[in-house]
């Protein structure tokens, strides 16, 4: 009996860095590692010492595809020590801001990277040459949602207005309403995308999952909720103050990604998850294309993600109309803050899947601790676990093409490597 | 006689330690993306295409800093593969936020992050592309600027090195007329010795600068010399009131391993010493 390993040097189309390495003897699965060599970048360290102010500015530096995401979990984690009160506008501007980010992040996801899968091409700049047009509305999705981020935080890569309090400046309704166009045509090429994707060949890959994604009472979730928990036993939920009695971070050799488990468990957080947990709170529209889908609920089909991520785009862009339709300028765009000493936690939705924050702060403001839990490290498990399951259907074709369809499931979960350095190289190693 | 075919020029996109946001900025560049792709070859750029051709290259756009072992081997090979090499953001130019390890103990941070530090394989250091290999063109910025990438970027098609502003983003804040964030509200803004090139988001949006754009270069009729971030530093000092902790704080930052914002600590406290 012979083993072989099979090696993925650098997995293509995601944000950051990693490899996959499968071990084989025979038919035997030895090994599969989800190997992430992006460097660390020792974020948690270098907070401590920093004013809670200059947080943002910082954590949004460990993702330039989602520093929203960072900006929003680090703010809400102060404003609750400091118990500052946000002015309700202040709070939709912010859900704003993360429909921006949503719409560009997922339309980066659906068309740059995930279609070439399903279309048998290596890029999207390879599908333009035979569609063009599909690619040119995948570009303008997210130019679209740039656009937002760029009116409520300057620009779309690292915007500077998110602070502990609220916005240094609010934009004036004149500038929200000039995107309304660009939103109305979202809207049916969001509808599209949906149609689009949901008629896409899909490889038969029913999983068990835990899902995980924050739930909120009335709001489809970004900013705020409880954690919910949903899997074969039902659905817990458990407050966010609570998430690490319940959920485990573990340092393994070959990543250097800190691996998170649910008491022990592997679980899903992203659109899939959101999705199941909260379909109940979409707006109409985005509940009927989900519908007009056929797909039932849950979704257990992890390529079912990209049909998740279209019918967000669709959520989004229809809650930032709604957002922006309503909107009248708060007297304030910051409340005062004023630090004190404790400990602090949020967690929001990032495009791809929940993101903790937990910080030590002194008397001064000044960060003692800082914890941060990103998508990425909380999907690893899962993943590894996924391809583990698939690599039976796919063991006896050639090497290429088992690393092929390994890579599939793995951009499924939108992985942000750079995040989880806290990403990807595929080797699947057959003696 | 048949004219003569020219190849198109092939490009590559390299990371090395950074947030991917530069390299965003490429995918987010919209119909001149479509136009960048009918200009040249994309022969390699990971994080738009699995298919990932080998050099040698015309030109190379490297994001992120020089981190671990094994980026030093990588980039001694990018370099011979290319005959254009530019580095593209804070990280390759600078070293990038996570070069303010490079004032503390790499050890302790490990330890901080990491429960087997043993795991980790990292330099102590994290340092500019420049420190390594020669490097033709510099594109500052966190994140670059789209409009400077897309001149960047013609300007290498046309076979012209490119050339952009290096003054202060005072200037560029003046011409559009906001009120200064130093002068009227006290603000410790880096504008007066950071590079202009954002567009000054930060005075329009009632913050002060917080120098992403790394320090400026001013020109003279005698030549050019770097920003005075030292008499900068002193204003904070003198006239705001910040205590040196805070002074140091806010030059080392996302630039704060590119003199002169990486001596302002040190002068700060050998003054309190006196």
């Amino acid at each position: 009996m012979s083993s072989r390993r099979i090696r993925v040097d650098m997995v293509a189309r995601v944000e950051g860095e990693g490899a996959l390495d499968v071990e084989l003897y025979g038919e035997d699965i030895r090994d599969v590692r989800l190997n992430i060599f992006e460097p660390p970048r020792f974020f948690e360290a270098f907070l401590q010492g920093r004013h809670f102010s200059e947080v943002s500015d910082i954590v949004a530096r460990i993702c330039g595809i989602c520093p929203v995401a960072y900006q929003m979990s680090a703010v809400h984690a102060f404003e609750k020590l400091f118990d500052v009160a946000i002015d309700p506008e202040v709070r939709r501007l912010r859900r704003l801001l993360y429909c921006g980010e949503w719409l560009e992040s997922h339309a980066l996801h659906i068309y740059m990277l995930q279609a070439p899968d399903f279309l048998g091409f290596d890029s999207a700049l390879e599908i333009s040459r035979s569609a063009p047009d599909v690619v040119r509305r995948g570009l303008r999705l997210k130019k679209v949602g740039d656009a937002i981020l760029k009116t409520l935080g300057g620009r779309a890569v690292h915007p500077v207005s998110v602070c502990v309090g609220g916005f240094t400046r609010v934009p004036s309704k004149q500038a929200l309403t000039a995107l309304l166009d660009d939103l109305h045509w979202s809207r049916e090429a969001a509808v599209e995308t949906i149609r689009w994707v949901a008629g896409l060949e899909f490889p038969e890959f029913d999983m068990d999952y835990t899902f995980v994604s924050l739930r909120h009472a009335d709001e489809y979730p970004f900013n705020e909720g409880d954690v919910a928990v949903s899997g074969e036993a039902g659905q817990a939920t458990i407050p966010v103050a609570d998430f690490e009695q319940h959920f485990e971070e573990e340092h393994v050799a070959h990543s250097n990604a800190l691996h998170c488990h649910y008491h022990g468990q592997s679980y899903f957080v992203g659109p899939l998850a959101r999705l199941n947990i909260n379909h109940d709170r979409l707006h109409p529209l985005a509940a009927s294309m989900l519908q007009e889908t056929g797909l039932a609920l849950p979704l257990v089909n992890p390529f079912h993600s990209i049909v998740a991520r279209a019918i967000e785009v669709l959520e989004a862009v229809e809650e930032a109309i709604d957002i922006i339709e309503g909107y009248t300028p708060p007297a304030q765009s910051f409340a005062d803050v004023q630090p004190q000493a404790g400990e602090c936690m949020a967690a929001t939705e990032a495009p791809r899947g929940m993101l903790y924050h937990r910080y030590g702060v002194d008397a001064k403001g000044l960060i003692t601790e800082a914890k941060i839990v990103p998508p990425t490290s909380q999907n690893q498990t899962r993943i590894e676990a996924d391809i583990r399951m698939l690599l039976p259907s796919v063991i006896k074709r050639q090497d290429e093409e088992i690393a092929h369809a390994c890579e599939r499931v793995i951009r499924c979960y939108d992985p942000c490597i750079s995040c989880a350095t806290h990403f990807l190289k595929l080797t699947v190693n057959r003696n | 006689m048949s004219p003569v075919k020219r190849d198109k020029p092939r490009l590559a996109v390299f990371k090395f330690a950074s947030c991917d946001g530069c390299q965003l900025s490429i995918l987010s560049l919209e119909e001149d993306l479509l136009i960048l792709d009918e200009a040249v070859d994309i022969a390699y750029f990971p994080e738009a295409s699995s298919k990932m051709q080998p050099g040698p290259y015309d030109a190379a756009l490297v994001e992120g800093s020089i981190s671990t072992p094994e980026h030093l081997h990588q980039i001694a090979e990018i370099r011979e593969q290319s005959k254009v090499l530019i580095t593209i953001g804070a990280c390759a130019t600078a070293g990038g936020l996570q070069a303010l390890r490079n004032f503390a103990d790499v050890d302790h941070f490990t330890e901080v992050v990491y429960a087997h530090p043993e795991y980790i394989e990292s330099l102590s250091t994290s340092t500019p592309v420049s420190e390594h290999v020669k490097v033709d063109f510099e594109l500052w910025g966190c994140p670059i600027d789209k409009a400077q990438l897309r001149h960047v970027l013609s300007d290498l098609l046309a076979g012209v090195m490119p050339r952009l502003p290096e003054q202060s983003l005072c200037l560029e804040c003046k011409r559009q007329g906001h009120a200064c964030v130093l002068v009227a509200e006290g603000a410790p803004c880096l504008g007066p010795v950071t590079r202009t090139g954002c567009g000054t988001i930060c005075p329009s949006m009632g913050k002060a600068c917080y120098g992403c754009f790394g320090p400026a270069d001013l020109s003279f009729p005698y030549g050019r010399e770097r920003a005075n971030a030292a008499s900068l530093a002193q204003r904070f000092s003198s006239q705001l009131g910040m205590s040196g902790d805070e002074i140091r704080r806010r030059f080392h930052l996302i630039y704060g391993y590119m003199s002169p914002f990486r001596e302002i600590g040190g002068e700060i406290e050998e003054e309190q010493d006196r």
